[in-house]
């Protein structure tokens, strides 16, 4: 229980950190009225826009009114269209979740199995194989298998849409994109994973049981070997979130990356803000979840997790 | 005294045996790494042309193996008719020079916190570990985007943020490293014989720890170039005039239809560059440490 | 005149085990109330079972850990703080050796450095090494080697050579044979006799085995939990202990005649756990010779001219 509330504890002080590293880095960087209206604005104007967003306080009172707003549920209005900011990012957050949750189907769904066959006829040409295509698979930059894969579905086969959201195929290619490099780090860690469950001896006892190889590998070590996958995956969904700005970018899918990346050309500091507080969320429950089921899976991990690190 | 023994005719013909045993694989990847490394050295001394010559009589001419291309531009030229080969050999030095610096700024930093964690312990160490796991929980990748964007076009603090990134890995190791390392008896029989703490880390710790290091480096080294090309491909790294390969494939991206060739090339080599790498650290990690070829 | 070394009251104990909410974490004595002293050129021997504490005690004399209680005093002076400068200039003068030689050594460095490198730290002249390698029979080709292409006897001879290069006073030897075939073991105790006769060293030599240290010790001290139970002179001591534990221990040690052999060598089994010794004598519980007083009294180490034991019924035993 007390590791549970700790556990809490650590997510709630990184959140905090994360809002205060977000306001001092948008706020220090510069004046936003500078940016934001046009050069030949008078000073009486700049003021009144400064007063109306709150700039003219302490940069202290700034801080504390912005945490007590966040607190509230008011993440600010967009500087643009004076609409309020987390209505613009929540409005763009089922298309990222869609894609989100494609590719990671799209990773486990080819990963996995690659991941296992690998294990099984460990050291064979399948093997070899599969670990090549992992070690393509994970240097590909997205950006580039991207615009691969639209010269290639769109240009010249003209089979798939190269932007876009309206139907199933304009997935297609985005999930494919992000999912890619997931699905060999997926490949790899299932095989070590599956590697070192197939060498336990509940193993060599379903066999001696005349369980067929098929039987073992799907109900006896899948089941054991997928959780460290699960958990890597947990741990990696940070990486996703990057990732995914530049895919939703490529494919101008609209998601919240690509708001991300016109919210940023355009310098709207509370769209931006909100986006960065949403994601960071995410990334922090997360990885609290990782943990917590980590440590309900392997209770060694509740004690001294530090001590071996 | 001990150079002296290593260069030897012995040892230069035992090391070229030593290489002929390599697999092909990894004897590309060191090549293709060793060529990369030149060009950061030497792009400009082999760039055919400036590469931000302009030449509006030569748009878009394609690569060599295409119809319509000369051998005056090998690569063929952009839109504004500049030469791809010079501006490649010279985008190329610029992701390789910053992605280097970062990965060795933030190795450096990660290190150093690493052994200050595992020296003071206590308070210092939490602090540090809880930078770390910090560091950890944050999506850096959008955070830095949000940096570069509001605090502007300043190679200092593109620099800064390429370095941010992946040090807490560094830390981590370091100081589980450092803190099994300080239990061995050499590191034990020095502070006996009356050397100070920094003498212990810096002669006996640091050499003993340093293959687990370079191997985390040469991992890290891909993500670190995917991380600027991915941040200029966005167009918030490096702008023009100057340019690096993610600007390149950025730019190029909006003539995929007719010069397909502008964002083909400098993704390749982007591609090449983390795959070298990646052979590269997975051959040395599996080297150093066989037990994990598993 | 001063003794070199004197250690009064010395006591240190260790955490066992994690403290929790409920439960103060439990403690044991590694070393508990002991003094000793040791004169210039002397070799004081401390033999004990493992775990009685001989280990701890030759870091607590050195300064190497501190102690909890009691003080060391060295040529005088008591032992400056851990890490200070003082402390580290203090280490040309004592010096440590003990039974993992391997691990004593940094793997990457030649010997050469390796032995070099206290003279760097000191900063006094290098040319020392060339003597010290020299004076432990070291050739000096082997200086270019690295501690992997050497044998454990040779390896032993590299640490040696490293402590004598500062020219200390003192060296505690911790085990430093125990590790290598018995054939070498006489080379390397040879090789300290010898080196204590050119050098004037004081040695305080720690063992388990007693046939070594009846051939270097001036005197034998015995620790058994912590404590010291005897004390004495060689000669007397192996002419016959006064405390029952060491006569079972020197009743152990192969005799090579039969004919000498004791026939009622008195069994005492395994030592108890030392991180909950008995009360009172703790020895009582294995002492053939227990009675109520030992199970009820603390035994002090007292004198029997020249010798120290602490045991209730010395004066009956030894009748």
């Amino acid at each position: 229980m007390t590791w549970i509330s700790l556990k809490l504890l650590r997510a709630l002080v990184t959140m905090w950190l994360v809002l205060t590293f977000v306001f001092f880095v948008l706020r220090l960087s510069g004046d936003p009225t500078m940016v934001l209206l046009p050069d030949d604005v008078d000073q009486a104007t700049r003021d009144f826009y400064r007063a109306k967003w709150g700039l003219d306080l302490p940069l202290w009172e700034q801080y504390t009114s912005y945490l007590r707003a966040l607190l509230q549920g008011d993440f600010g209005v967009s500087f643009r269209n004076n609409l309020d900011a987390f209505q613009v990012v929540w409005e763009r957050v089922p298309k990222t979740a869609l894609l989100g949750l494609a590719s990671i189907a799209v990773a486990l769904l080819i990963g996995m199995p690659l991941g296992v066959l690998a294990a099984v006829y460990r050291n064979s040409w399948l093997d070899r194989i599969v670990m090549s295509i992992a070690v393509f698979g994970f240097s590909m930059p997205n950006f580039f298998l991207g615009i691969l894969l639209i010269l290639i579905f769109s240009l010249k086969l003209r089979v798939l849409p190269s932007s876009g959201s309206g139907t199933w195929q304009h997935l297609i290619m985005p999930a494919a994109t992000l999912g890619t490099g997931f699905a060999a780090q997926i490949a790899r860690y299932t095989r070590s994973s599956m590697i070192e469950v197939l060498s336990k001896a509940y193993m060599r006892t379903a066999r001696s049981k005349g369980a067929s190889l098929g039987q073992r590998v799907v109900r006896h070590a899948l089941p054991n070997a997928s959780v460290p996958v699960v958990t890597v995956l947990g741990i990696k969904i940070g990486e996703m979130l990057g990732w995914a700005v530049v895919t939703e970018t490529v494919f101008a899918w609209p998601g919240i990356g690509r708001l991300l990346t016109s919210a940023v050309a355009t310098r709207d500091l509370a769209v931006v803000q909100c986006i960065m507080i949403i994601l960071a969320f995410t990334m922090v429950m997360a990885n609290m979840l990782v943990d917590l089921i980590y440590g309900w899976l392997d209770p060694r991990v509740r004690v001294g997790r530090r001590a071996q690190a | 005294m001990s150079v002296i023994d290593s260069v030897g005719p012995g040892r230069t013909r035992r090391w070229l045996a030593g290489l002929s045993q390599l697999p092909v694989v990894v004897i590309c990847a060191m090549c293709f790494m060793a060529l990369m490394l030149f060009v950061a050295a030497f792009a400009q001394l082999v760039q055919p042309y400036a590469f931000d010559h302009v030449d509006l009589m030569n748009r878009m001419t394609p690569p060599v193996p295409l119809s319509g291309a000369t051998w005056t531009h090998p690569l063929g030229t952009d839109t504004l008719g500049r030469d791809l080969l010079s501006r490649l050999l010279v985008a190329a030095q610029t992701s390789m020079l910053l992605s280097i610096l970062g990965t060795v700024l933030g190795a450096v930093m990660g290190i150093a916190l690493g052994f200050v964690a595992a020296h003071k312990g206590g308070l210092w160490d939490e602090v540090i570990m809880g930078l770390v796991d910090f560091q950890a929980a944050m999506p850096w990748f959008i955070i830095a985007l949000a940096i570069l964007a509001f605090m502007g076009n300043s190679m200092v603090i593109f620099i800064g943020i390429m370095a941010l990134y992946g040090w807490e890995t560094y830390a981590r190791i370091t100081r589980g490293l450092v803190l099994s390392a300080r239990e061995q008896g050499y590191a034990l029989a020095v502070r006996g014989l009356g050397g100070k703490p920094s003498r212990v880390y810096v002669h006996h710790i640091l050499p003993n720890i340093a293959g687990p290091l370079i191997v985390q480096l040469t991992i890290n080294f891909p993500s670190t170039i995917l991380f600027e090309t991915s941040l200029s491909f966005l167009g918030l790294g490096i702008r023009p005039p100057m340019t690096s390969l993610g600007q390149m494939l950025g730019d190029g991206r909006d003539y995929l239809i007719n010069a397909w060739w502008l964002a083909v090339i400098p993704g390749m080599v982007i591609f090449l560059t983390t795959l070298s790498m990646s052979v590269l650290g997975d051959w040395l990690r599996i080297k150093l440490d066989p037990s994990l070829e598993t | 005149m001063t003794a070199l070394l004197h250690a009064e009251s010395l006591r240190k104990s260790y955490q066992v085990g994690r403290r929790s909410l409920f439960r103060k974490a439990r403690r044991f004595n590694a070393v508990d109330g002991v003094s000793l002293t040791l004169e210039r050129g002397e070799t004081l021997g401390i033999v004990g079972e493992s775990g009685c504490g001989k280990s701890t005690l030759s870091r607590l004399v050195l300064g190497l850990s501190p102690c909890d209680e009691g003080g060391v005093v060295f040529d005088g002076t008591p032992l400056p703080g851990q890490d200070t400068e003082a402390w580290r200039r203090l280490r040309r003068r004592v010096q440590l050796i003990y039974q993992d030689a391997a691990g004593a050594l940094d793997p990457r460095q030649t010997i050469r450095t390796q032995i070099e490198e206290p003279l760097r730290i000191h900063g006094l002249p290098l040319e020392r090494a060339q003597k010290a390698m020299a004076d432990v029979g070291l050739v000096p080709a082997m200086g270019s080697r690295h501690p992997f292409e050497l044998s454990g006897g040779q390896l032993q001879r590299v640490v040696i050579a490293r402590a004598l290069t500062l020219n200390p006073d003192l060296i505690v030897m911790d085990e430093p044979v125990s590790a290598l075939d018995v054939s070498i073991q006489a080379q390397i105790v040879n090789l300290i006799q010898d080196l204590q006769r050119d050098r004037g060293l004081a040695y305080l030599f720690v063992t388990h085995d007693l046939s070594v240290l009846r051939h270097v010790s001036d005197r034998v001290a015995v620790m058994y939990l912590g404590e010291v139970v005897e004390e004495a002179p060689r000669d007397a001591f192996f002419d016959g202990a006064l405390h029952p534990y060491a006569r079972a221990l020197l009743e152990a040690v192969p005799v090579p005649d039969p004919a000498r052999r004791s026939r009622a060598a008195p069994r005492i089994g395994d030592p108890p756990n030392p991180a909950a010794p008995p009360p009172a004598c703790r020895f009582h519980p294995r002492c053939p010779f227990a009675t109520d007083v030992c199970r009820a009294e603390r035994p002090a180490l007292r004198d029997f001219g020249g010798r120290r034991a602490a045991c209730h019924r010395v004066e009956e035993l030894s009748q």
